[in-house]
């Protein structure tokens, strides 16, 4: 589901914290790319200490799991050994770093599966889906938030209001998975349209991607609503009108520019939280992507899987923020100054 | 107080400003200030925007911090207190906002507002009742005000409240920053008469920082102006409208419609 | 707001009731398994003869204690982590504000299974959860109000009164941020039951024999294909749950809103575009009788007549609330949306200001300057873009023709460089070379009348002058008539042949600028202006420190 916390966090007006940088650091650009990357460093210590922290916390112990049912003393002895899991715990950590440093995060206690590998296999997945959902979702929710609040504007058509919150509202609170569910009784059950479940063809992307995408599309388009009316009190708006350029001038340069910031934004982090939504997506329509992984790895408790498509998941959800930020650097150098989540 | 205080003529101002320094990064914002508001007196501060006049007064509430220099309240050089002393130094210089709308918590009675300035950790109003009437008093405002909240005075009405709390703990130095910037000119007249008939009456030292050389003109003893983070020029309102010595004053001067130098042509 | 409770008020009541009685019918195995929707069972029966729709209600009561449960821990733990950061000093906020958006960034349903990964599976662990995946999100929505509130000048001046930090947030900013955060609690609130659901929904929460909505969801799921109404009860009941929410926090939200409260009002157009004048009239704007007012309201221009003539320059002078900006706004077709404007005559030419004027004649012929030069441009164009629109989308011109025309216009005005301005943003120019700008760009077309509202009131006093500067050339070399909109009588005698005095809505008084001069006037209020209005003594001070009397 789409974390409309997040998404709130971003709204409101920001802490100074970054501002225009150090002072030691001239040219903008170094200044950005210096936080981002300070930004993606910390984001990859926290995660590495905290997906290592997974298994000295888990209850129960990690050999006897990995050695499987009923496996004699000395056989799980040999697997904790083998697993590195008797030497001390900084070494462990420290084992535990130079193995993602070099790409290899052990193997799933399940399937014997290198994790590098079931992590390459899957991703491309979840990619497709996420990514299919979010361009579909700003394609549809930008231009539909800024028509109705444009009919709505200084209370013009009153009675949109009511109808266009509820819809959204109603559709906010019906959960992805639900969505997803009655979407294959629908579709695939009743129907008999669209495949239920697997990644066989394209048309089994349909279902996945249109449950992924229905909440995001009403947060987003209530979003930019929010946002196209307070552009549209703006003074440079009453600017434009002062100098009578028709409606479809004025919207598209005066009021669409000054929403993508904060469109943009809290697209990023939506998408960014699709990835958690795509989990139990995921898992309805048995799609095989890394959230079906991750569930049926925390079912089975296999923790190599679980530490690393965590891990995975948390560098690709940072990544996103990053870009977005380049994009809209890239499209408004004003931008460059602070993090754009903090605006 | 020690024989340091005693041995400096700086006992005798409210406060007293010497080479003071303030960098922002790379921008030095204010150069080389100096300069000394005595007790119970009003020292203009004018400048355009970006001159230093908001930083330097900010600086001596403490809100900025200062690069070098010294600035002394009552004698005692504020940028090297630490700790309690510095909190209890703090309440020595008060500070009144440019926007009434903004410095008043919205949620707060008059009477709550003024008894926290009084006490900041109990700020019961009816402990204080009389001090409050007395404080709402001095800015001709009937006593029943201290029930009320914020949004139920005129701007001018909170301006006034604004600066009943500066004074109410008789602070060495009080700073004005635009107080009538955001009024109706009747409104700012109301206020410049407030201030006027306050004279002699206060013994704390004003600071009061100006766009508008009309309105110095009226409720200052001494001007300064700065200019690009400098003092270009100080002294005695008379002597320095009379016979500015600096370009950046005339032009100044020069610039107040209805002032003889006005001229658009 | 109304409908939102009334359906939590609905919910919480089955929560209560369902448990007490449909216990039996939710939960005793029977042998009528798997049957449809009929009157006995209108949800039909799950594969053990359980009625599903009392289990989709009694499961009502754990779901919301579970949801209320997760809701709080994220609340209260949120908001005192983001607290604590504010009170922190810089350093640790600054850490600590970076850890959070790192955490915020990062899918809390995903932070959540990692949480739920380390406990075992239950109701307890699944509240702890989703209770501690949502604590970031909400620590740094209180931590950016808290800055935003404690920016704001009335902590800043308890803060020089010494009071503790700790009071300041009791005091002055935990009221202030009251309301947003509880309008993001009901948002927290509806998170928490999507991804507690969702916990219970992949296995990773509830676990039989309790149920929620998710875990019966989940139990749907593998009848989906035999039985796919079982989906139903959950499924409603989830929707409904959060809708009630949602719709709390959009009523919620909507109140704190004032944007919310406005009411359209459809001015009536007259038909007729073109005004007839009389022969005689050789007024440029005529005025008859204009009326502004809320409707439904009061009224806040009453009865007002003016003419200016070509060439003259007019000033409308009062202060807020006057009206001045209202009329002067009517004049130049530009009235704000929800007031109704009325006039026996409005005419500027021989366009009919109360119909609907050719737009691009209207551009042509009205130019209008605003107060504020820092917000009149849009931030996200070049300059050069902006100041060239009338050009290109009423004249006709070419792109490089219109470019040429603004360069020429603004080294007019004393702007250096013009050429390599009109490449820049608005950001990039000071308040002082905007104003400039926008004037410029107001006399490119030749209009017949200038509206300045304001225009000098947000610059510099130096600036003031040039700018004023600028208006009185224009005057001289093209003979635009102007209708100038001050509260400064000193500003305007300067610069203007007419004065108009408002105030409340009314005229009252009309002088010329030789009687403002020669101070011939004549109502009380004019002269109470004129008495307010501070100006420069040139008389000796006393030679004492003592004051000046006014």
């Amino acid at each position: 589901m789409t974390s409309s916390i997040a998404v709130e966090a971003s709204r409101t007006p920001g802490v100074a914290a970054g501002g225009t940088g150090s002072r030691f650091i001239h040219h903008p650009w170094v200044g950005f790319s210096l936080r981002r990357l300070g930004g993606l460093v910390l984001s990859f210590v926290v995660l590495t200490v905290v997906t290592f922290l997974i298994v000295p916390l888990i209850p129960g112990d990690p050999a006897v799991i990995a050695a499987g049912d009923g496996a004699s003393p000395a056989k799980i002895a040999g697997v904790r050994a083998e697993l590195g899991l008797d030497l001390p715990m900084l070494t462990q950590f420290l084992n535990y770093v130079s193995g993602i440093l070099r790409l290899d995060m052990g193997s799933s206690f399940v399937s014997g599966e290198s994790v590098s590998t079931l992590i390459f296999t899957r991703f491309p997945f979840t990619a497709e889906i996420a990514l299919l959902a979010i361009v579909l979702v700003l394609l549809i929710s930008v231009p539909l938030g800024m028509t109705v609040a444009i009919l709505t504007r200084g209370g013009r058509n009153k009675w949109l209001d009511h109808p266009f919150n509820f819809l959204t509202s109603l559709i906010y609170s019906v959960p992805q998975y639900v969505v997803g569910t009655l979407l294959v009784v629908v579709f695939a059950v009743t129907l008999r349209w669209l495949p239920a479940a697997g990644a066989a063809s394209l048309n089994s992307l349909v279902l996945p991607t249109a449950a992924l995408m229905l909440g995001p599309v009403c947060v987003i388009s209530r979003i930019v609503r929010r946002e196209t009316a307070v552009v549209l009190d703006k003074d440079y708006v009453r600017t434009a009108r002062g100098w009578r350029l028709s409606a479809l001038r004025t919207h598209a340069r005066y009021v669409l520019p000054n929403l993508i910031t904060t469109t943009l934004t809290l697209s990023g982090l939506i998408l960014a939280a699709q990835l958690g939504g795509a989990v139990v997506i995921e898992t309805v329509f048995a799609w095989p992507g890394l959230g079906q992984g991750i569930v049926n790895a925390i079912l089975q408790r296999d923790y190599p899987v679980i530490r690393g498509i965590i891990l995975v998941l948390g560098l690709l959800a940072t990544l996103i923020i990053i870009l977005v930020d380049l994009i809209l650097a890239i499209i408004d150098p004003r931008n460059l100054g602070g993090t754009s989540s903090d605006v | 107080m020690t024989t340091h205080i005693q041995s400096r003529p700086a006992v005798l101002y409210g406060a007293q400003v010497s080479n003071l320094n303030v960098r922002f990064g790379s921008a030095h914002v204010l150069k080389d200030v100096t300069l000394a508001v005595p007790a119970g007196t009003v020292v203009g501060l004018v400048g355009e925007s970006g001159s230093g006049k908001s930083t330097l007064g900010k600086t001596l509430v403490g809100i900025n911090k200062a690069s070098s220099g010294e600035v002394l309240i009552g004698g005692e050089d504020v940028t090297r207190l630490h700790g309690k002393r510095r909190r209890q130094m703090r309440r020595e210089v008060q500070y009144i906002p440019q926007d009434p709308y903004s410095s008043l918590s919205p949620r707060r009675t008059t009477g709550q507002t003024l008894a926290e300035a009084l006490d900041p950790h109990g700020a019961n109003p009816v402990q204080h009742r009389e001090a409050i009437a007395a404080a709402l008093e001095r800015v001709k405002l009937d006593p029943s005000a201290a029930e009320k909240y914020p949004h139920q005075f005129s701007g001018g009405q909170r301006q006034r409240i604004a600066i009943a709390r500066a004074l109410m703990l008789e602070p060495k130095l009080v700073i004005a920053d635009e107080i009538t910037s955001a009024l109706d000119v009747s409104v700012q007249a109301d206020i410049i008469r407030l201030l006027q008939g306050m004279r002699g009456t206060v013994d704390s030292a004003m600071l009061f920082i100006s766009h508008n050389l009309a309105v110095v003109q009226q409720v200052c003893d001494e001007v300064v102006v700065m200019f690009q983070g400098r003092i270009v020029e100080q002294g005695p309102i008379e002597s320095v409208y009379r016979d500015p010595q600096h370009d950046y004053t005339r032009k100044l001067l020069a610039s107040v419609p209805g002032s003889p130098g006005f001229s658009l042509d | 707001m109304s409908t939102g409770a009334g359906l939590l008020a609905a919910l919480i009541l089955i929560a209560i009731i369902a448990p007490l009685t449909m216990t039996q019918a939710a939960e005793q195995l029977t042998a009528n398994a798997a049957l449809g929707p009929s009157p006995e069972h209108w949800l039909g029966t799950d594969d053990f003869g359980r009625d599903l729709l009392s289990r989709a209600l009694v499961a009502t009561r754990l779901t919301l204690l579970m949801t209320a449960g997760a809701a709080a821990i994220s609340v209260v733990a949120g908001v005192a982590i983001g607290l604590a950061i504010w009170l922190a000093g810089r350093r640790v906020r600054e850490v600590a504000l970076r850890v959070l958006e790192t955490a915020v960034a990062y899918p809390s349903l995903i932070f959540a299974l990692v949480i739920a990964a380390v406990l075992e599976p239950g109701v307890s662990s699944a509240v702890i959860a989703i209770g501690i995946a949502g604590i970031p999100g909400f620590a740094r929505i209180t931590a950016n109000l808290a800055s935003s509130v404690s920016s704001s000048e009335y902590v800043v001046t308890a803060r020089l009164l010494g009071v503790s930090p700790v009071r300041i947030a009791a005091r002055h900013m935990l009221p202030n941020m009251a309301e947003p955060l509880l309008i993001l609690s009901a948002t927290v609130f509806a998170l928490s039951l999507v991804e507690i659901s969702a916990l219970s929904f992949i296995g990773l929460g509830v676990q039989s024999p309790q149920y929620d909505f998710g875990r019966l969801l989940n139990d749907s799921l593998g009848a989906l294909y035999t039985q796919p109404v079982e989906a139903v009860g959950p499924s409603v009941m989830i929707a409904l749950t959060g809708l009630s929410v949602m719709l709390i926090g959009d009523a919620l939200a909507a109140q704190a809103d004032p944007r919310a409260k406005r009411s359209f009002f459809r001015r009536s157009l007259q038909r007729d575009r073109t005004a007839g004048v009389p022969a005689g009239d050789t007024a440029l704007v005529r005025a008859e009788n204009l009326r502004i007012s809320i409707p439904g309201g009061p009224q806040l221009v009453k009865n007002i007549s003016l003419s200016i003539d070509p060439g003259e320059v007019v000033a409308l002078v009062g202060e807020s609330g006057s009206g001045k900006s209202l009329t002067a706004m009517a004049i130049a077709g530009l009235p704000s949306e929800d007031l109704a404007v009325e006039a026996d005559m409005l005419r500027v030419g021989e366009m009919n200001m109360l119909a609907s004027p050719d737009q691009s004649r209207l551009a042509k012929d009205i130019s209008i300057v605003y107060q504020d030069p820092g917000t009149t441009f849009n931030p996200s164009l070049r300059m050069g873009s902006q100041l060239t629109e009338v050009l290109r989308t009423h004249l006709g011109m070419g792109g490089a023709k219109a470019r040429q025309v603004i360069i020429d216009a603004l080294a007019n005005v004393n702007i250096t460089q013009p050429a390599q301005r009109l490449r820049q943003h608005p950001h990039e120019l000071s308040g002082g070379m905007r104003q400039r700008a926008m004037i410029a760009a107001s006399i490119v077309t030749s209009p017949k009348l200038i509206v300045a509202d304001e225009p000098t009131t947000a610059l510099d006093v130096t600036v003031q002058t040039d700018v004023l500067r600028q208006f009185r050339r224009i005057h001289r070399e093209q003979g635009t008539a102007m209708l100038f909109i001050s509260h400064d009588l000193a500003v305007v005698e300067a610069l203007c042949d007419t004065i108009l005095v408002m105030k409340s809505g009314e005229i009252v008084e009309r002088l010329t600028s030789a009687q403002l001069a020669a101070r011939d006037v004549h109502h009380p209020y004019t002269k109470a202006l004129l008495a307010a209005i501070p100006t420069l003594e040139p008389a000796p001070a006393p030679a004492t420190a003592g004051a000046p009397t006014p």
